[in-house]
């Protein structure tokens, strides 16, 4: 029987104001500002920017706040909000050459032109907690002095390499990308569709992906070529204008994989890259990202499906964004009176038969 | 000069200041801003959207789509007739509007003022940023050394 029942506005909006006071927390407590938020959380400002897939330090940071910092909770707050807006148009592909870097290091090349630069980087550290930290007011070490003229920019180390052809050439096209957030996604996807889903991807997913493939599971042999992170320019083609401008700077990480390859018929053994481009400092889910990217370009490289998860387009893919997995992971536990009622009365009916049958089959025996 | 190449030469300006206001500090350009500000109609009143900036596949390759970001654009003309526009990073439609007024004034009697008054110290603010970001970085970078070498 279908019973259409209704009710508990008024318990969800005690729930809401619940969560209004829970967010606050102790009144004692200062609260929290978003600009503190964007400032000394920042990288969980950048984790909420990537996988929302919208570049903006103070919604991100606003989005957490809002969330009591679930940031699963912020992302879904940020790809919400970007629904609203209207699109203006692609950018040229930004030039990560030209990058002003703070970080840049190579696992491949001691003396890259241009240096290792470290940057400011949890690398190194002892990783002890620093209860210094728990009092207040403790400034932290001075800043060196400023540089006599901004950084000159570095150039990408797999250039060196592939002035010798001993990598792959990536040449640059004009080919429009595809977007998945305008076109349903259909596989075999092209390479530049796998990257747009894996900027956007969770972390943890990427990273339990590039994990898996490092212990055997799609093996790509991955080095660091190099990672870079600092601020590019974004340029936009404004046709009113007949000319592009830049429209703002923003913080990227960007990750090159140098990868074995063994040469095939028609090419010559030689390495073979992976890319990884994300939103603010976010040095983790880039190599991570580089390292998936690497494992799913098997088909074109002529490399042995191994039917690793890492190595299938269609399962990365499809399970790799966290609002996605969320929206239906959290559904069932919203009421399912309804399909659980058909459930129980199916459940119900076949234990009736079963038990019908085993006692038809005992007095069977008995006679 | 032949005139197409004073309109190229005007147009690369246009071009660099129109950036340079797009992504300044919000609060240092509203401190900046001259106070007798031209009366002006909107063309297009601010309005936030979204601009999908794309990437390229290891750095050079295929373009491909790696987010959007916000950006507020808006246009204007102000009582002398000039036609100002802005498209700046981020929601903040104030920041649109100055941005479009300071490119009204630069393209009309009062640009070398306006140039001395807002675009300079802005470009100023912004290479000292840079500058300091480039020197933390520098005090950064690995000098390596070798311990020792074998075999010799």
């Amino acid at each position: 029987m279908y019973v259409a029942v209704k009710g508990g506005e008024r318990a969800i909006e005690a729930a809401h104001d619940w969560l209004g006071r829970a967010r606050r927390g102790a009144p004692d407590v200062p609260e929290l500002g978003v600009a503190q938020i964007r400032e000394q959380l920042a990288l969980a400002v950048n984790r909420v920017m990537g996988e929302g897939s919208l570049y903006d330090p103070d919604l991100a940071a606003l989005a957490i706040k809002q969330a009591r910092g679930d940031l699963i909770e912020a992302v879904f707050l940020i790809r919400a909000y970007r629904t609203t807006l209207p699109r203006f148009g692609a950018s040229r592909p930004v030039d990560t050459g030209a990058m002003a870097c703070v970080r840049r290091i190579s696992a491949t090349f001691k003396d890259a032109p241009g240096g290792q630069v470290l940057g400011p980087t949890f690398d190194y550290t002892h990783r002890l907690i620093d209860f210094a930290l728990a009092a207040e007011g403790a400034a932290p070490a001075p800043a060196p002095a400023p540089a006599e003229a901004p950084a000159a920019p570095m150039p990408h180390i797999t250039g060196f390499l592939n002035r010798d052809g001993l990598i792959e050439a990536e040449t640059p096209t004009d080919a429009i990308p595809p977007d998945l957030t305008r076109e349903p996604v259909e596989f075999p996807a092209p390479r530049a569709l796998r990257l747009q889903a894996l900027a956007r991807a969770d972390e943890g997913f990427t990273l339990g992906m590039a994990y898996s493939t490092q212990r055997g599971y799609g093996r790509t042999h991955a080095f660091v070529g190099e990672l870079r992170i600092g601020l590019v320019e974004v340029e936009l083609d404004i046709p009113e204008l007949g000319f592009a401008v830049v429209v703002g700077r923003i913080e990227l990480t960007e990750c090159e994989t140098v990868n074995q390859f063994k040469g095939s018929r028609t090419e010559l053994p030689q390495f073979t890259r992976g890319y990884g481009l994300v939103f603010g400092q976010a040095e983790r889910k880039a190599i991570s990202m580089s390292l998936v990217d690497r494992a799913m370009r098997w088909r074109e490289l002529g490399e042995e499906d191994t039917g690793a998860p890492a190595q299938d387009q269609e399962f990365v893919v499809m399970h790799g964004d966290n609002i996605q997995a969320t929206g239906f992971l959290e559904h069932i536990k919203l009421p399912h009176y309804v399909d659980f009622q058909a459930e129980l009365e199916l459940i119900r009916r076949l234990r009736a038969e079963a038990e019908a049958n085993a006692a038809a089959m005992a007095s069977e025996a008995a006679e | 000069m032949s005139p197409t190449a004073d309109t190229a030469a005007a147009e690369g300006d246009r071009q660099r200041w129109m950036g340079l206001l797009a992504r300044a500090e919000p609060a240092r350009l509203a401190a900046l801003m001259p106070t007798d500000l031209p009366a002006h109609d909107w063309l297009r009143p601010p309005e936030t959207g979204a601009v999908m900036v794309r990437g390229r596949a290891g750095g050079t390759g295929a373009p491909f789509n790696l987010g959007e970001m916000t950006l507020t654009r808006c246009a204007l003309r102000t009582a002398e007739g000039t036609v100002g526009m802005a498209h700046v990073q981020g929601r903040d439609r104030a920041h649109a509007t100055r941005a479009a007024l300071i490119d009204a004034l630069m393209q009309g009697p009062r640009a070398a003022e306006v140039r001395r008054a807002v675009l300079e110290p802005l470009a100023e603010a912004e290479a000292a940023a840079d500058r300091a970001r480039a020197g933390a970085a520098a005090a950064t970078r690995v000098e390596f050394f070798t311990l020792m070498r074998g075999e010799d």
